[in-house]
């Protein structure tokens, strides 16, 4: 089905909630309203004509220098049985974004929206197990946001090198063994 | 120092008596069979393995892959220390029992490399959280490169004194005094 058709097809059912479509791009997407991605989502797949079985990619962008400053959430769907694609995507606020989750529409979406969740700090409602998934659980922030300033340390290791360590680095000097102060007994003291 | 390789070569067929120094057997023994813990993080990993494959071989110096901390001499960083990685790996090298030596292998593992300025998730160099005897240059350094880090460890290792009195350092976890001059 030629992406215009989808779009038109997503706007017969939903009327206003589909917000905006660009058939120009590379890959044609429509932008949906926040509160009505689920409803959509499952749309597509259930829906004979549409039957996007595949969710390709779950992925988040942050955009503070649009007006209004924004997340949005990119959805790429795949369609095997008619093996047609689509892409949808989802505009939030930068504060405490919230979205409902499509887990239960696609599986592979736990995954990718805990991802959303560790680098974006995008809230999947409904989700069945919002943790972090790449970083560690006590990391605090998320960084791939445009505001994200690094930390100096992360439990006593260095997240941001200072100028120190590159001149001690560049002269050969060992940069010490860090909040660990453990110093290896088979390091024998010589004559 | 008399070499004592010559007694894998069956120069001794007859019962007989040897003399050489308690550290030059020690530490030839130690050198020569450093037993790596197989911990390959990133791409550099994929040259480890190549230098454990049969082109290069690190089976003639008695290298051998293992699977757990507790039989392992040889820590090779092959690759990205993420500061979450960190933590596992300054516990593995814990477990680890002594002697136990670290090679830090490739510009990530010596330094961040890549990640050293914009890498929010890399550890700025694994000397940050363990002791690294040896540093390997490279992105990832070719198979070559690991066997001379190789080589230049056992160097240190034959140069070690067994027997001795260790540094204050070590003593300070019993709280008595080391020091080589109050024990020797």
């Amino acid at each position: 089905m030629h992406p215009a058709d989808v779009h038109q097809r997503l706007g017969a059912q939903f009327g206003e909630r589909i917000t905006a479509f660009q058939a120009e791009a590379l890959q044609p997407w429509a932008v949906v309203a926040a509160e009505a991605i689920a409803d959509v989502a499952a749309f597509c797949r259930s829906d004979a004509e549409l039957t996007f079985d595949n969710l390709m990619c779950l992925s988040a962008v942050d955009y503070p220098k649009e007006t209004p400053p924004r997340l949005e959430l990119v959805y790429h769907l795949w369609s095997y049985r008619h093996a047609h694609g689509f892409v949808l995507k989802v505009h939030l606020p930068r504060e405490s974004p919230s979205v409902r989750t499509v887990e239960n529409v696609w599986g592979v979406a736990n995954w990718h929206e805990r991802e959303a969740y560790d680098l974006f700090g995008i809230t999947f409602t409904g989700h069945s197990d919002l943790r972090r998934i790449l970083l560690p659980d006590d990391w605090i922030g998320h960084p791939l946001r445009k505001d994200w300033v690094d930390p100096d340390f992360y439990n006593g290791m260095h997240v941001k090198p200072t100028s120190q360590m590159a001149e001690r680095s560049m002269a050969g000097e060992k940069i010490g063994i860090g909040p660990f102060d453990f110093t290896p007994p088979n390091r024998h003291v010589e004559d | 120092m008399p070499e004592v390789s010559g007694l894998i070569q069956n120069k001794f067929g007859e019962e007989n008596v040897v003399f050489t120094t308690v550290d030059n057997i020690v530490n030839w023994a130690r050198k020569s069979s450093l037993w790596p813990m197989t911990f390959g993080l990133a791409c550099c990993a994929i040259e480890m393995m190549a230098t454990g494959a049969s082109r290069y071989d690190w089976d003639r110096f008695g290298m051998i892959p293992r699977g757990t901390p507790r039989q392992s001499d040889l820590m090779i960083v092959a690759g990205t220390v993420t500061l979450k990685m960190a933590t596992r790996l300054k516990r593995l090298y814990e477990q680890m029992p002594e002697p136990k030596y670290v090679i830090s292998m490739g510009s990530c593992a010596n330094n961040g490399g890549p990640y050293w300025r914009f890498g929010y998730h890399v550890l700025k160099g694994v000397d940050e959280v363990v002791p690294v005897d040896v540093y390997v240059p490279g992105c990832p350094p070719r198979p070559e490169a690991l066997l001379y880090g190789v080589m230049k460890l056992q160097e240190k290792i034959q140069e070690d004194h067994v027997l001795r009195r260790k540094g204050d350092t070590l003593g300070s976890l019993a709280g008595a005094s080391m020091a080589p001059e109050a024990t020797r």
